[in-house]
């Protein structure tokens, strides 16, 4: 197999997850395109891992480990604060979301 | 060989088309379980670049855990299911724009600097070795010796992680 068919469908995977984090409003679905993104950045790891050998594809292995594990912490706090912008604003439309903004 | 690229087209496009479909259905729950279709697939990849073990910590942590967690908070979110308007916001050409144009520079990149280069193949290599050299074994020896410290510090995020969401979730 060709190193460049886990990169390329990395990359679509990538590109998909960066649509849906610029295009969506609702929260939640926000946070799902951000896990579409990380996905694609563990194909990346792997593959690059499996490429350089039996210590690269374990070293490529334990980072994708590690980045799931942030990934899931990343989701259960992102959650948190969804669900409090609904309690205080009776919905997660991210536009409506601009207090900070100057 | 050509087995194993029929496989990695099928999941390929499998995963491409669910992960299409979660960025724009018009309904949130099938958004969730599209991710569940392109997590699968993800899964299965991993275990055709022979990480067993992370394929079942995919299944076990993203399907089992993460996609739970998101049909909850859709729940919780969402006075009504079903189909809904308003889910996209009005720069949908532009994001588009944008990923086409990431897509386009990432794979010049890769394609430049990759090119032909081919995974080293495992298929005559003796079993036993490469089980002991790449296998769950070997992963769990890297995480608890080399990188012991990152480990420990990852699991003190996790705990910090679940007091912040619990502080920010519970009512006063």
């Amino acid at each position: 197999m060709l190193v460049n068919q886990f990169l390329v469908l990395g990359a679509v995977l990538f590109s998909i997850g960066v649509y849906g984090v610029l295009a969506r409003r609702n929260g939640v679905l926000v946070l799902m395109s951000i896990e579409l993104i990380l996905n694609a950045v563990n194909i990346n790891l792997v593959a690059l891992g499996a490429l350089q050998g039996a210590s690269g594809a374990v070293t490529g292995q334990v980072f994708a480990l590690f980045v799931i594990t942030i990934a899931a912490a990343e989701v259960g706090v992102g959650l948190a604060i969804v669900l409090l912008i609904y309690r205080n604003r009776a919905s997660v439309d991210l536009d409506e979301v601009d207090l900070m903004k100057g | 060989m050509a087995a194993q690229n029929l496989v990695f087209a099928v999941l390929a496009v499998v995963a491409v088309l669910a992960a299409l479909r979660v960025v724009t259905t018009r309904n949130v729950v099938h958004a969730a379980l599209y991710l569940v279709a392109v997590l699968g697939s993800v899964g299965a990849l991993y275990v055709l670049l022979a990480a067993e073990f992370l394929a079942a910590v995919q299944v076990l942590i993203y399907i089992g855990a993460i996609v739970v967690l998101f049909l909850f908070g859709i729940m919780l979110t969402r006075p009504t299911l079903g189909r809904e308007s308003g889910l996209d916001n009005d720069q949908r050409w532009l994001a588009g724009i944008t990923g086409l144009f990431l897509f386009g520079v990432l794979s010049y990149v890769l394609v430049e600097a990759f090119g032909d280069e081919r995974l080293p193949r495992l298929e005559g290599l003796d079993r036993e070795a490469l089980t002991a050299e790449r296998g769950t074994g070997a992963v769990g020896d890297a995480i608890f010796s080399t990188y012991l410290v990152p480990f420990e510090v990852v699991s003190v995020l996790l705990l910090a992680a679940l007091v912040g969401a619990i502080v920010l979730a519970r009512r006063e």
